[in-house]
């Protein structure tokens, strides 16, 4: 019954101060909203990630050629064959599946659009091990990799690089360093990570890149699915006794190669990622602290300005717990409007960043509470000391200022 | 004849005690004595005034008396409770139920209309929205402001904002009505008509002190005390001669 009548009275006052009132809040709106919008970047870049984790399906190693360094520069050796994946793929015992690439960017042409593509030559176990759907046609198969077939796939944003769309490219020929490859299917969009956006690359079956295009053995990449029945450590441990094998390394000698695990690349990233939404978000909290200072400022004015109404309400029986509540509640108050209000700007933010910038954002419950509970506090850490100022005046000092 | 009554105290109940009150301000080196050994009997349904020069003590000695204002000296008894040992919330009870203040400059609340202002002691009472809107149209009856309610001060005469702020001091029914010089700010004719209140007031039983440089508004109490440097210099009964 008291609260209520404090409550009005709260209201009455922030309503006789509209401007001042909004001018105050507005540090809380804006620090409400930049709370909200980091931490829903943030959230949104996680999400990405963990969809990235469980798009990557089981453990899969990536092995590549070791950089080694000549006056400060990386150098690739090329240390990798197409040989060194079939001894990799024939009578181990640790791996699912064995996908080597042979990456290279290209001229493609198709009519009269040139375009400089990523292209993989690859075995056609690649969309299963990389997790990739085609949305149109089909991928190579064993018979077109035996054939060294000139057959493409194309990523899901190369029809539209064309001027085309999926279904109309399908059949029709384009010129890869002006060799003629017909097209046979599209894939899914995947979405990019990182520097990488798979859907800008093209497909070429792995024989045909290296008997048609590249002319040698070399390749980039070796991708190694781990068996079900297996362990990474174990398929790491086989990768390196067969490797070492094929060239020939010398006991207590370096190995030529690298072996990345994905999985564990992408957790690294998780943890970056997050490390970083803690950080955006603590800058974002900065100024929700600013934005309480304001509130304080703003509280202690009031209170000089209404010391004598304060002398007044203690004339005619508020004890000091009536004052402190009363300027309290105001302040909360106040906090809470500027809350609700931040709340629904960071959201409009957020989503306006997913729409027009393309980020991934994600407003939760969790952050929309969060902030609201932070204002709340806000009000009170800011406004205990005003409010402790108002109820310690003594009441002839209060009744006698001018 | 005044329309509500209040439970009517016999004249020998003694409502204030104070014994050897002092009130000393303290600037730097040199100190002001406003109160210099103050001692006052008032029983109830009194209708005393508090006259004296300016400077006197006479503002000080309402406030003691209201419970605004801590003494450095002396003991004060109110309804037979001391208040020299009272903590926050008891003063803050005592103001709330046993005193009714007036004051000079009307104090009334700028932005709540003539019932809010009169509500809020009631408020600090713990009282409940119906009961109090009741009590405070009653009160404002009483002032003869019944077609007041729903104004502001700045849309009343200061005539009308006193009898708001009376209405205020009222309201909860207190043991003891204070008003300090509560005509000094209206012209003679409105002094009249408060002093008409006053005298109803008395008439129905309320205790009343008053603080008053006019002779005219003394001469409505039954007993008047002279103030000078912080000491009581005469107290007599109006009509009985000095
Ligand atoms: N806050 C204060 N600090 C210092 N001295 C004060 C303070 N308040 C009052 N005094 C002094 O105490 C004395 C009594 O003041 P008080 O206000 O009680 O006089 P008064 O009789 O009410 O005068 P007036 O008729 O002008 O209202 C004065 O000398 C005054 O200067
Ligand atoms: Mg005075």
């Amino acid at each position: 019954m008291l609260i209520t009548e404090t409550l009005r009275i709260a209201l009455l006052s922030i309503r006789g101060n509209i401007f001042r009132t909004a001018l105050t809040m507005l540090g809380i709106i804006i620090g409400v909203a930049a709370v909200i919008t980091m931490v829903a970047l943030g959230t949104g870049a996680q999400r990405a990630i963990d969809e990235q984790m469980a798009a990557l399906g089981g453990d899969i190693l990536s092995i590549q050629t070791s950089s080694w360094f000549s006056r400060g520069v990386a150098r690739d050796r090329q240390t990798l064959t197409t040989d060194d994946a079939a001894a990799l793929s024939i009578g181990t015992r640790h791996f699912a599946a064995v996908v080597p690439e042979i990456n290279n960017r290209y001229q493609a042409k198709y009519g009269n659009m040139n375009l400089n593509l990523s292209t993989i030559g690859t075995t056609p176990n690649y969309p299963d091990v990389h997790g990739f759907e085609i949305a149109n046609g089909r991928f190579f198969s064993a018979a077109d990799e035996a054939a060294r077939a000139r057959v493409v796939v194309l990523g899901a944003e190369i029809p539209a690089m064309f001027e085309t769309d999926a279904a109309a490219i399908i059949g029709r020929d384009i010129l890869i360093r002006s060799i003629p490859f017909t097209v046979i299917g599209v894939m899914n969009a995947k979405g990019s990570y990182g520097w990488r956006n798979p859907d800008d690359d093209i497909w070429i079956p792995l024989s045909t890149a290296q008997f048609r295009v590249t002319g040698d053995e070399h390749v980039e990449t070796i991708s190694v699915q781990v068996a079900e029945d297996s362990t990474v450590e174990l398929a790491m441990l086989e990768i390196e006794r067969v490797l070492r094998r094929e060239h020939k390394i010398q006991p207590g000698a370096d190995n030529d190669f690298s072996v990345i695990d994905r999985k564990q690349f992408v957790e690294s990233r998780q943890e970056a990622t997050e490390v970083f939404t803690y950080l955006l978000a603590g800058i974002a909290g900065v100024s929700l602290v600013v934005g309480g200072i304001g509130i304080m400022n703003i509280m202690l004015v009031t209170v000089t300005e209404r010391t004598r109404e304060i002398g007044i309400r203690k004339a005619l029986g508020a004890t000091r717990g009536n004052i402190l509540l009363q300027f309290l509640v105001e302040s909360i108050t106040l906090c809470l409007f500027g809350g609700i209000l931040g709340l629904l700007l960071g959201a409009t933010a957020s989503s306006l960043l997913a729409k027009f910038a393309g980020w991934q954002t994600v407003v939760t419950t969790d952050s929309a509470a969060a902030a609201f509970g932070f204002s709340a506090a806000v009000g009170i850490l800011f406004g205990i000391w005003p409010a402790k100022r108002a109820a310690q005046l003594d009441p002839i000092d209060a009744l006698r200022h001018e | 004849m005044l329309s509500h009554d209040i439970s009517p105290q016999s004249d020998s109940v003694e409502v204030i005690r104070l014994e050897d009150v002092r009130r000393r301000y303290t600037m730097g080196l040199t100190h002001v004595d406003a109160l210099a050994g103050v001692d006052l009997l008032v029983q109830g349904n009194e209708y005393l005034a508090i006259m004296g020069a300016s400077g006197s003590g006479k503002s000080t000695l309402m406030n003691v008396i209201g419970c605004l204002d801590t003494p450095t000296g002396g003991e004060y008894w109110l309804n037979g409770q001391h208040v020299s040992h009272m903590s926050d919330r008891e003063l803050a009870g005592a103001r709330n139920r046993e005193i009714g203040f007036v004051f000079q400059m009307f104090n009334l609340l700028p932005r709540h209309t003539a019932l809010a202002n009169v509500e809020v002691p009631l408020v600090y009472a713990g009282m409940k929205k119906k009961e109090r809107d009741e009590r405070a149209k009653h009160a404002l009856e009483i002032v003869g402001l019944s077609d007041r309610t729903m104004h502001r001060p700045s849309e009343m005469s200061g005539g009308q904002r006193q009898r708001v702020a009376i209405a205020r001091a009222l309201v909860t029914e207190p043991s003891i009505l204070l008003a300090d010089e509560p005509t000094g700010n209206l012209d003679s004719t409105t002094s009249r008509d408060i002093m008409v209140l006053f005298d109803d007031l008395h008439a129905a039983g309320h205790t009343l002190i008053v603080v008053t440089h006019e002779h005219y508004v003394a001469e409505h109490a039954k007993r008047v005390i002279w103030l000078s440097d912080g000491k009581v210099i005469s107290d007599s009964m109006n009509g009985a001669g000095a």
